[in-house]
This record gives structure tokens, C-alpha cells and sequence, in this order.
């Protein structure tokens, strides 16, 4: 075991120190945990000495805690609804984020107005953070569309399907933002200095893209943060079957710093994304951040992941849910337990509604016209284009019921 | 102001003329810097334009591709230059999935406003994968526009026409011309897209239509046939996708005639296309099914036996005589 152990823990058993179980007992992950990994807000919902003298200062506030609270529960429950919207035939797939709220919400909330996200396609809690509708992101699972919301305007790309792909388009972002002088200026006055952000998860690293990406960024100084979301398993296959050594070690194989934060822990998401997009802004990016979470659900809706794991681990995972350790801390330490009991019944209502509100968008969620099948496919005329577009236009029109377009468009 | 120039000299003033034009404009790849590139196309640029706008990337062409399209969203207009033809591949799934995908998945939020320089064709001795033809991959994926240039003075317009396009642009340099002189007027204004087919030479009796490398060869066929009384009609198609099919159709109404040139395979091939659309379009003036000399469907040969691969103009004339005796 000892080649594609992440840590290494499972040599240690002299000194006391409990012996490494066998393979076959071991969970997905979770013997890694224990190993530099930065946590601020414990499973059991205390604040850990990190938190207060911690490399990654962070100001806990009942406030803050309160908007993370919020924030995670709105997004599991539109997850949820997704889900649930797609087993009931209403949306051709979904890609569930259920148990990666804290990386999501976490690192999205780093991130400031000037910043540019570019995610991989599980970054729902990402797109809530800038500001975008969840309603916006049905379009692309009910195959509507490819991207409802605008990302030059919410500087949040669209969702990138092809593995690795958005990890090197980051990267040249980047890139642009240093050459235009974006990097390092102070911002005294003028427009602050930016970074960019890019997600992608353990299987990504395995792509040649996410490679390029590192090496392009190291090369220019490009100030990105690489935001891996460590969820254990690339659809059936499990992350310690592909890298020898924990992800996060891999920057130093470029030369930058790699960081591995408990990505359950909302808490050290924030801090050290917020730290690493800082070092961007400065000129000292980019930064690498394993995010070490675990995906709770399947894949997306088309997968079985009873097939290859144990509804052990899921089991053992449950118990470092993102969610629960706030609540905890919330009720343990706040200074008006009525208030927080008001609190919790107000987000748990919000959740409700917002999941309603998805709900009936999506039943209501019209199928675009014909001709947006041809529009914007290029910025200037194409006479080629043009002329087919003109023609099928014209076919449509010959049906008798003169609803061409919409016997053809609109089928569903 | 005509001077005769070589194609390379051609490219790197358009390059400079672009640059000039344009601060966003930004040249990059494996060694386009400080050696001036493989071929010098982009020579002196970085002495004369700094190291912020040509730089050298690492050897990675997924990464010079990839980084290109951020660079295009954050508004420049980068000009990646792929050193080889055969080369291309690593990168083609950025081209495919994110370069020509951007505007329609954005609905023209961000634009891919970006050229990929690609020297291709053979006929230079090289050893393998450096003399490839693979301008139809590109031409089979919308969103991208496909162009190869044949003489200085093409090169020099369309390389600015690419470069000024919000679209992507794959541009096709023959290599095998880049020494090849010929005409240049730098103070010319281009009055028309340089993206169209142009008649390069007038004739009545058989339409022979070319790109890039192959202009050579149909031109010399041309000159060769009109010694033994045959007439050709020499159209350069320039733009490979879109097609700009008018004129061959209206070349090919006249003649009735047609050969297609190209030095790719012919299966699933531009020249196939061409040739089914001629077909589609224009049925009742062809008097002889289209003929197309194209690459063998082997993978490039051998340099010492890709004389036989090649079109010379011994196969165009023979394509010439089979569509004249049908």
C-alpha cells in the first residue's frame, strides 16, 4: 500500500500510535486528514487553535458564521431540488455539490468584485457567491443552454465540461491581468488589483491541462489560485490510485505554494483562499489549495456509486458534515440562543422558498427559438451560416399549422 | 510601391503592421521571441515590440492554445504561432472544446479573438509529422474560420484581416513558400475581405482550384496546358471555411469542369466537400464528375518518397485530361 498511500501514515504504528488498517478497511481519504491539513472550526464545532494564532488569520465573527450558515444551507437545498428535478425527468442530468459546500462557499466567498472564477461544473455554491441565480444555472441541465447567466458581467465563466480545459483558460486570464498591470499596483485610487480563481477536482490533476496550467502560471507569474476540490473520487476511481503523494504537494513540483485545507471546514476554506488570492493580488501567485472534502452523492444523476464504494465511508464522511459543525457552533456559543433558534427557522424557510422558486422556473423554463441554434456562433457575418440559417427558417415556415418553430423547437 | 518579398518577409511585416496597429495584439509560442521562431517569421518582433508582447512559452501546445483563449477573454488579441503542422494535436482539443466554442457558449459574452498560426504541407525533406496537411480537421468544427495564404502579398493582408477578425482564425502557412518571392505593396489597401476565392487566372475549359501549397502547381499546370491549347480557369480559394464557393461555381457554370488540388488525404477531406457541394449546386452544368488530386489516404510518407505523395504537376494534368475525355 505503501507506494499510493497520500500521507504515508500508514507506516506509522510504533510509539503507541494505532497501527494503519488494512487496505480494505481503509475509508476514501479520511486517513489523510490528520496530515497538514489547515482547519479552523472542528467536525465537533470548536474553533481550533488555528483559528486564533493560526498562519491564516481570520476574524470569527457570530455575523460571519451566520452568512456562511446561511449560504450553505441555501445552496444544499437548490441541490437537492436539482437533484430531485432530474429524477422526476424534468432535467436531462445534475451535477450534485452535496458535502463540497464549505470548499464552495468557503473559497466564493474570498473571492472580491474584481476578481474572475473560472469553475469546472459542480460550482454551484461558487456562482451563488457571485451573485448569481440558481435558476440561472437550470438552462444548461435542462439543455436550454449552454450558460443563462452573462460571465463577463458576473466574472464567473461558464460551467467548462471537457475535464481540465478551464484550468489553462484561467491560467492566460491571468496572465492578461498581470500584463495589464493588475498585479502588485497597491490601489491607492486607481482600480484594485485582481486575481483569478479556477476549480477543478482530484480526477482533473491527471489531465495534461491542469499540468500546463501550473507550469504556464509558474513561468508568468500568473496570479491564479488553483482551487482543487479534493472529493475522493474521479466518478468510480478513487484518488489515491492516481497520485503518489498528496495533491497539494504537487506545487511544489512548480514552485509555488501548495496548501491542503479541510474542505469541510468553511471556516479554513475562507481563510486560506482569501490568503492565497491576497498573494495574487500582491504579485507573489499563484497558489495552489487542495481542498480535502468528500463528495457525498453520486457523481452526477447518470451514476451509481454503490457500485465502488462502501456506504461506509459515506457513513464515516456524514460525521464531518460541512453544515453541522456551524449549526453546532452557533448553538454551543452564541449569545442569544432564541435569536439563533429564530435564525435557523428563517434560513430553513429562505431554503424552502428558494427551492420552490427553482422548482417552478425550471417547470415554467420556455425552449428557446430556433434560430438561437445559429446565433453567435461567429462575431461577423458568415454568408455559408446565413444562408442555412435563412433556409431552415424557411422550411419551418412552410408547416401548415404555422407554428413551424414551435412544433420543431419546441419539443419536449 | 510593389517590391518582391519572400512569403516569411511577408508574414512578419503583417505581424509588425498588426502590432502597430493594434497594443493588444500579442505574438506567442515555442521559441517566436528570441529566435525569431523556426522558421523567423516572427524575427525582430520582440527586440522592436518588448518581451511583454512576443514571448516564448514553454514547449506546450494545449498550454499556448488554452492560455491564448484567457488572454482573448481579458481583450487581447493573441497570435499563437504551432511550429509544425503535426504538432498541432495536443493542442486541437483546446481549439475544438474552448476556441471555437467561446462566442456560442457565452452567446457573445467573450469572444476567442485569436489566430492560430499553423506552417503546413511538405515537400521540404522534413522528418514526420512536419509536413501535414490537417486544414480539414478545422474546417469540420463551426465556430472557427480556416484560411491559407499563397504568395506575400495574401500573406501580408490576410494575416491582418485574421488578426482584426473577432473570430478565430486558424491561418495555413505554406511552408514550403515561405522563400519563395513575389509581389508585395505594403501601401495597397485591401478594398474586399481577403477571407474570399479569387480567379487567378482567366480560362474556358476546366476549372482547377487550389490552396495554399498546391497554387504553385495548378498555376504551372495552367502555364503547361495552355502550351498544348487547353484552357485553365486557376481560382485560389484562400478562405477553406467558410467556403467562399461562388466563384467556382460560376467558374465551374462555364467550364463545366472541375479539378480540385489539395495536398491532404482525399477521405472525409475539403477537397470531398468541395467537390460535394459543386455537385449539389451546380449538377446540370457539369459535364465530367469532379476530379480531385489529392495526398494518398497513407500517413505522410518517408521525405525520399514523398515526391510520389505529393500533386505535381504531372497528376494535374492527367486530372485535366481524365475530366476533359470523359
Amino acid at each position: 500500500m505503501a507506494p499510493s498511500d497520500p500521507t504515508g501514515a500508514a507506516g506509522i504504528g510504533a510509539g503507541g500510535t494505532p497501527a494503519a488498517p488494512p487496505p480494505h478497511r481503509v475509508v476514501a481519504g479520511l486517513k489523510a486528514t490528520t496530515d497538514h491539513t489547515v482547519q479552523l472550526l472542528s467536525p465537533e464545532g470548536e474553533l481550533t487553535p488555528t483559528a486564533l494564532s493560526g498562519e491564516y488569520p481570520l476574524e470569527v465573527t457570530e455575523d460571519l458564521l451566520r452568512g456562511l450558515y446561511r449560504d450553505m444551507v441555501l445552496v444544499r437545498r437548490f441541490d437537492r431540488e436539482g437533484n430531485a428535478l432530474q429524477r422526476q425527468g424534468q432535467l436531462g442530468i445534475w451535477v450534485p455539490l452535496l458535502g463540497q459546500e464549505a470548499a464552495q462557499i468557503g473559497s466564493g466567498r474570498a473571492l472580491q468584485p474584481q476578481d474572475m472564477a473560472f469553475p469546472s461544473y459542480r460550482e454551484h455554491g461558487v456562482a451563488w457567491t457571485r451573485g448569481i441565480d440558481p435558476t440561472d444555472l437550470i438552462g444548461v441541465f435542462r439543455g436550454a443552454d449552454h450558460s443563462t447567466w452573462n460571465p463577463a458581467e458576473t466574472r464567473f465563466h461558464t460551467y467548462t465540461i471537457v475535464i481540465g480545459n478551464q484550468v489553462l483558460n484561467a491560467t492566460g486570464y491571468a496572465m492578461g491581468q498581470r500584463l495589464d498591470g493588475r498585479v502588485g499596483s497597491g490601489t491607492d485610487g486607481g482600480a484594485p488589483d485582481e486575481a483569478t480563481i479556477t476549480y477543478f477536482g482530484d480526477g482533473a490533476t491527471s489531465e495534461g491541462d491542469v499540468h500546463e496550467g501550473m507550469v504556464f502560471a509558474a513561468a508568468f507569474d500568473a496570479p491564479v489560485v488553483f482551487f482543487c476540490q479534493n472529493n475522493q473520487w474521479a466518478i468510480s476511481h478513487p484518488v489515491d490510485q492516481v497520485s503518489r503523494v498528496p495533491l497539494y504537494r504537487r506545487a511544489d513540483g512548480y514552485g509555488f505554494p501548495g496548501v491542503r485545507v479541510d474542505g469541510n471546514d468553511v471556516l479554513a476554506c475562507l481563510a486560506v483562499t482569501r490568503w492565497a488570492l491576497d498573494e495574487c493580488r500582491s504579485g507573489n501567485g499563484p497558489v495552489m489549495i487542495e481542498a480535502f472534502t468528500y463528495r457525498m452523492d453520486a457523481h452526477t444523476t447518470s451514476d451509481d456509486p454503490t457500485r465502488y464504494r462502501t456506504s461506509d465511508e459515506s457513513e464515516a464522511w456524514k460525521l464531518l458534515d460541512p453544515i453541522e459543525r456551524v449549526r453546532v457552533h452557533l448553538v454551543r456559543h452564541s449569545t442569544d440562543s432564541a435569536a439563533t433558534a429564530e435564525f435557523f427557522a428563517g434560513v430553513q424557510a429562505e431554503a424552502d422558498e428558494l427551492a420552490a422558486r427553482f422548482r417552478t422556473f425550471c417547470l415554467e423554463m420556455p425552449t428557446p427559438p430556433p434560430d438561437r441554434m445559429f446565433s453567435e456562433v461567429y462575431a461577423t457575418p458568415h454568408h455559408q451560416l446565413d444562408r442555412q440559417r435563412a433556409e431552415f427558417l424557411d422550411y419551418l415556415a412552410g408547416f401548415a399549422d404555422d407554428g413551424g418553430a414551435a412544433t420543431h423547437g419546441g419539443a419536449r | 510601391m510593389k517590391e518582391q518579398v519572400t512569403l516569411a518577409k511577408a508574414l512578419n511585416l503583417g505581424l509588425r503592421s498588426a502590432m502597430e496597429a493594434d497594443p493588444k495584439v500579442l505574438v506567442m509560442g515555442e521559441d517566436v521571441a528570441t529566435l525569431g521562431g523556426v522558421f523567423r517569421i516572427t524575427d525582430g518582433l520582440k527586440k522592436d515590440f518588448g518581451e511583454h508582447r512576443v514571448f516564448d512559452t514553454p514547449l506546450a501546445e494545449s498550454g499556448i492554445i488554452g492560455t491564448a483563449v484567457g488572454l482573448a477573454m481579458r481583450g487581447y488579441r493573441p497570435v499563437a504561432e504551432i511550429q509544425f503542422d503535426g504538432f498541432v494535436f495536443p493542442g486541437f482539443d483546446q481549439i475544438v472544446s474552448q476556441v471555437a466554442k467561446l462566442g456560442f457558449r457565452t452567446q457573445g459574452a467573450f469572444r476567442a479573438s485569436m489566430v492560430i498560426r499553423i506552417p503546413f504541407g511538405g515537400g521540404i525533406g522534413a522528418v514526420e509529422h512536419h509536413s501535414e496537411s490537417p486544414e480539414s480537421f478545422f474546417c469540420h468544427i463551426a465556430g472557427l474560420r480556416v484560411v491559407a495564404c499563397s504568395n506575400a502579398q495574401d500573406a501580408y493582408d490576410m494575416l491582418q484581416e485574421a488578426i482584426a477578425s473577432d473570430d478565430p482564425v486558424v491561418f495555413f502557412e505554406p511552408k514550403r513558400r515561405y522563400w519563395e518571392k513575389s509581389a508585395l505593396d505594403v501601401t495597397r489597401t485591401p478594398t474586399e475581405s481577403t477571407f474570399s476565392s479569387v480567379v487567378r487566372r482567366s480560362g474556358n475549359d476546366v476549372t482547377v482550384v487550389g490552396y495554399g501549397p498546391t497554387m504553385a502547381v495548378v498555376e504551372a499546370a495552367a502555364t503547361a496546358a495552355q502550351a498544348e491549347g487547353r484552357s485553365l480557369e486557376v481560382i485560389d480559394l484562400r478562405s477553406l471555411s467558410p467556403l467562399d464557393l461562388d466563384p467556382v461555381l460560376d467558374s465551374v457554370r462555364r467550364t463545366g469542369r472541375l479539378v480540385v488540388v489539395s495536398e491532404a488525404p482525399r477521405e472525409a477531406s475539403l477537397s470531398g466537400d468541395i467537390a460535394a457541394r459543386v455537385t449539389e449546386e451546380a449538377f446540370y452544368s457539369l459535364a465530367a464528375p469532379v476530379i480531385r488530386v489529392a495526398g494518398a489516404d497513407v500517413p505522410y510518407p518517408p521525405t525520399r518518397m514523398e515526391s510520389l505523395y505529393l500533386p505535381d504537376l504531372d497528376k494535374v494534368l492527367d486530372a485535366v485530361d481524365r475530366v476533359l475525355s470523359f
